[in-house]
């Protein structure tokens, strides 16, 4: 049977507030365990939560960024479970009235552009952690993560593939990235995703039982999880049996997924608006200023480095997909003025150095003036493109500039033809049998020419000129 | 007559002339809890010699001239206010222990304003009662008669202050907890308007209708408290910013012209006889007064235990899922794994009726529920509070019975919840709608049992019912009396 999929994503990205949602502990990551506490969100008896009016506004941004209307009033409302890492026993998160609601994220499926619906993006507060003693039978709990403020991006079950999740997620990540709202780490937790999946047969309307997916942090992971689960469920339905309605932990080690809970063991969270809290009211004037601060996001940065640089949309994307990348490029390019050559040593050389490192091009050390530089000695010929190479190279090394590097190698293009004149004669003079071929038809034997003379001159002629020269002077 | 027999401002007024020091106060008041707290039990922890190391200090600010409105003055707080480095209990197992390391806003003001803390008074179990009877450490008696209840939650609280072992105190009210109590034990009682008074530190019960409150010995004592107790804080999303006058002004003044709102829906069968008869005499009372009565109707009065009943246990359920054995407070010994620990933590740290409120809340909110009760209940109480704001269009104070019976025998209700709930039928509506409320001494019963007024008014006029409240002080001129104790 031809089946097709339908998969859903939660995503919860923490926000870059210096201090948690409802009192002033620090949202660093890692620390002391229980050193970012206060009664507060600790939930001791009597204490009171304040909104961090950052949370909202940088909620307000995602909203913007991803198409979504804001809503004039929302509210807090708390989710009632009971565990550990959760000391008041209550979640504050957002419910019946979430800050923004009905957006969407364009993604580019086979040449073609595809709407995934978002449902919802609202506020809450994160949970702490559980640390298992791994000799004795005992739990530690570090709340030093409790309060620290989350957004949860809801879409609509709008993805077909894996591959459109991945992409999904990946676009949500860059404009996360981009607002400088979310720092999008995944192994710390900093962005996070269940899925829910399903599937049904091809042209069926209604939806497939789902299974929802928890624990995988890694964009790979997200992919590798789904595309197990499909399979899964895929298995099932061909064997006879039916897919049960359940929350599903991703094993990594066994690329796995394993059953945590059924929907009969669900909880029931018991949601009611929280009465510490007072509804926020979100005026045009609030929404209009929080609009004027956005910066431009990636899509429409790929598609201005597309028209405005000529460049190909493959490379608009590569440079795209960070932000600073974006901004290094756009500054070689206004130095030297070659947007197609600065892309080509960017994506090339420089981001395989960095690759290979695993460093991000905020650690890079060429400057950006080096490689425009770089690139205009190129276009006036003082340097080949082979030595660049080398070049390019030892200002990644060093951090010198081109000129320096250069000047210490001796790398200087020879284009004195006088010099070549005398060079090439000498050559012709000593290969009198292969320019006599040459003359009688064999162009090949050119090629012999130009090696002979690049060895000569130890690769610092000018490879043009030598064409030129040579050509002219075979020819007798 | 002793200093532990006056009120702030007659203290006041002896401290500042240099015809008593602190130090003689706060001992007069422990001489006195010395004779009479082990058949009051109003208080669950005395803070003896902090408070005289208080008294000492306030004798040497008061040398230096430095007197500030509640220098030197012995104060009770109720067990459901944090604070810092001292047990808070609110009156529960589960707390028995913990001690915060914060004091809450009142605390803070109060120890600004130079008050001495006697102690920390008895209450119902997180504030879950009118009698004090669920108290974890043990039942308050009423000083009028020792077999009867003082009202409750906030029942040490107003013994405290009805048997002289402190001078003024301060509770909480979330149905009545502090004009119930106050009227059983013939003490003044104000519940402020919501978001008048800090919540910050106060043990949460229902959020959206707690609100702190004193006890004092007369009206004028009250517009003291209530200078240092109002005020903004921005460690509570819903207090409220506004202006906070001087109620001390409001004292003495009269009430010529006023109008007084009679709600017909609170004169109505099963009020003790006694208990109306008093409040018509505090009719005439306020009409020899200057004030104009006019009939009013609150016409979904009917629906309030009812809806209080609902909103109020589902608030606590949710703010007392904190109470878990895991990071503070009781924890059950010998449980093998977390759920045995949450069940048993729970199950041993809670009295009866707090479980019983808890799962009524945890049902009014549980899936397929929540429309039929706490929604539907807050839908009413909306009605409810508009219900108030077009009976003040008509009238600037509403006069009502505090409670439909004197104080009630211990043990007389604590197997029947409805008929002890609905000892609160007066004054629930209050918080509900999130308005003002005192209770003033309004006579005594045939029994010597004392009995209260209620005065309500729109938010935020609490010098309204201090206006009101002491203008009727002032000509009722009710029998001074001390319990035989």
């Amino acid at each position: 049977m031809d089946f097709e999929t339908v998969i859903g994503l939660e995503v919860h990205a923490q926000m870059l507030t210096d201090t948690k949602i409802f009192c002033s502990c620090s949202t660093k990551f890692g620390g002391t365990p229980n050193s970012h506490t206060c009664p507060v969100c600790l939930g001791m008896p009597g204490v009171l939560p304040v909104l961090n009016k950052k949370v909202v506004e940088y909620a307000m941004k995602m909203a913007l960024a991803t198409n979504c209307e804001i809503n004039k009033s929302c509210e807090f409302a708390r989710k009632n479970y009971f565990y550990p890492d959760l000391p008041k026993g209550y979640q504050i998160s957002q419910y019946a009235y979430p800050i923004a609601e009905h957006g969407y994220v364009l993604l580019d499926v086979n040449g073609e552009q595809k709407k995934i619906g978002i449902t919802r993006i609202h506020m809450e507060e994160d949970a702490g952690k559980l640390i298992h003693d791994e000799h004795n039978p005992v739990s530690y709990v570090d709340l030093n993560r409790t309060g620290v403020p989350l957004i949860e991006i809801v879409s609509e079950p709008d993805m077909r593939s894996p591959e459109e999740a991945a992409d999904y997620l990946k676009r949500l990540h860059e404009i996360l990235v981009y607002l400088e709202i979310c720092d999008g780490n995944m192994e710390e937790g900093s962005f996070r995703c269940d899925a829910n999946v399903s599937i049904r047969p091809r042209g069926q309307k209604e939806f497939g039982t789902r299974t929802e997916l928890k624990n995988m942090n890694s964009f790979r992971n997200v992919q590798r999880a789904l595309e197990y689960e499909i399979k899964r469920q895929q298995y099932l339905v061909e064997n006879g049996g039916t897919v049960v309605q359940e929350t599903r932990l991703w094993d990594d080690a066994q690329g796995a997924t394993n059953s945590m809970r059924s929907k009969e063991e669900a909880h029931d969270y018991r949601y009611f608006p929280d009465p510490d809290l007072v509804p926020i009211l979100v005026d045009d004037a609030w929404v209009e200023k929080i609009k004027a601060d956005l910066p431009e996001l990636p899509l429409a940065k790929r598609e201005r480095f597309v028209n405005e640089y000529q460049i190909p949309a493959y490379d608009a994307g590569v440079l795209t997909a960070d932000k600073t990348l974006a901004l290094y490029y756009e500054e070689v390019v206004k130095l030297c003025g070659k947007p197609k050559v600065a892309s080509n040593w960017l994506m090339g050389d420089v981001m395989r150095f960095l690759n290979e490192d695993k460093r991000s091009i905020r650690e890079c050390p060429i400057k950006t003036e080096s490689l425009a530089e770089m690139i205009k000695l190129i276009d006036e010929g003082a340097i080949s493109g082979k030595m660049a190479k080398e070049v390019v190279e030892d200002m990644y090394k060093t951090g010198k500039s081109p000129q320096d590097i250069i000047k210490e190698k001796g790398l200087v293009q020879i284009t004195d033809e006088g010099e070549l004149i005398k060079t090439i004669t000498s050559i012709i003079e000593a290969n009198q049998a292969q320019a006599a071929e040459y003359r009688s038809g064999k162009e090949k034997v050119f090629g012999f020419f130009v090696g002979q003379v690049m060895k000569a001159t130890k690769g610092k002629a000018n490879p043009q000129l030598v064409n030129e020269l040579l050509k002219k002077m075979l020819a007798g | 007559m002793e200093f532990n027999q006056s009120t702030i401002h007659e203290l006041q007024e002896k401290i500042k002339n240099g015809s008593v020091t602190a130090s003689q106060i706060t001992e007069s008041v422990f001489s006195r809890i010395d004779a009479v707290e082990e058949r009051v039990h109003s208080y669950i922890r005395l803070m003896k010699e902090n408070a005289l190391a208080a008294a000492k200090k306030a004798d040497e600010d008061i040398k230096k001239g430095d007197i500030k409105p509640l220098t030197g003055i012995p104060i009770a707080l109720k067990d459901i206010l944090c604070t810092k480095g001292i047990t808070t209990t609110c009156g529960s197992h589960i707390l028995h222990n913990f001690v915060p390391p914060y004091n809450a806003t009142v605390v803070e003001k109060l120890t600004a304003a130079g008050a001495v803390f006697v102690g920390k008074a008895n209450m119902d179990e997180f504030a879950m009662g009118s009698s004090t009877e669920t108290s974890w450490f043990g039942p308050t008696r009423n000083p009028w008669d020792l077999e009867r209840i003082p009202g409750g939650s906030s029942g040490g609280s107003a013994t405290a202050v009805a048997a002289d072992e402190c001078i003024a105190s301060i509770g909480s009210d979330t149905g009545g907890s502090i004009r119930q109590p106050a009227a059983l034990c013939g003490v003044v009682g104000l519940k402020p308007t919501y978001g008048r008074v800090s919540r910050f530190g106060l043990i949460a019960f229902a959020s959206s209708l707690d609100q702190i409150g004193p006890f004092t010995k007369d009206v004028e004592d009250c517009a003291i408290m209530m200078n240092v107790l109002a005020g903004y804080d921005p460690k509570e999303s819903t207090s409220v910013n506004a202006e906070v006058p001087d109620y001390r002004q409001f004292v003495g003044r009269d009430i010529k012209g006023w109008k007084i709102g009679i709600p017909k829906e609170y004169f109505i069968e099963g009020i003790d006889p006694e208990i109306t008869a008093a409040i018509q005499q505090a009719i005439k009372v306020i009409e020899l007064c200057g004030g104009v009565c006019v009939d009013i109707s609150l016409p979904h009065t009917q629906y309030c235990v009812a809806v209080y009943y609902i909103i109020a246990p589902a608030e606590a359920s949710s703010n007392l899922a904190r109470y878990d054995g895991v990071r503070y407070g009781f924890r059950a010994a010998d449980v093998r794994e977390l759920l045995e620990m949450y069940k048993e933590s729970r199950r041993q740290g809670f009295g009866a009726e707090v479980k019983r409120r808890i799962m009524i809340g945890t049902y009014a909110l549980s899936a397929g529920y929540y429309d039929a009760y706490y929604k539907k209940a807050s839908q009413v109480r909306a009605l409810i509070k508009k219900d108030f704001d077009e009976a003040f269009k008509k009238c600037d104070v509403i006069l009502t019975p505090t409670t439909p019976t004197p104080a009630f025998k211990i043990g007389e209700k604590t197997d029947d919840p409805l008929q002890m709930y609905l000892s609160d039928v007066f004054t629930i509506s209050t918080n509900l709608a999130g308005i003002p409320g005192i209770s003033v001494p309004c006579g005594y019963s045939t029994s010597g049992l004392p009995i209260g007024v209620q005065f309500l008014a729109s938010h935020f006029e609490e010098g309204k019912l201090i206006q009101i409240a002491s203008a009727y002080e002032k000509n009722a001129k009710i029998e001074k009396r001390r319990p035989a104790l």
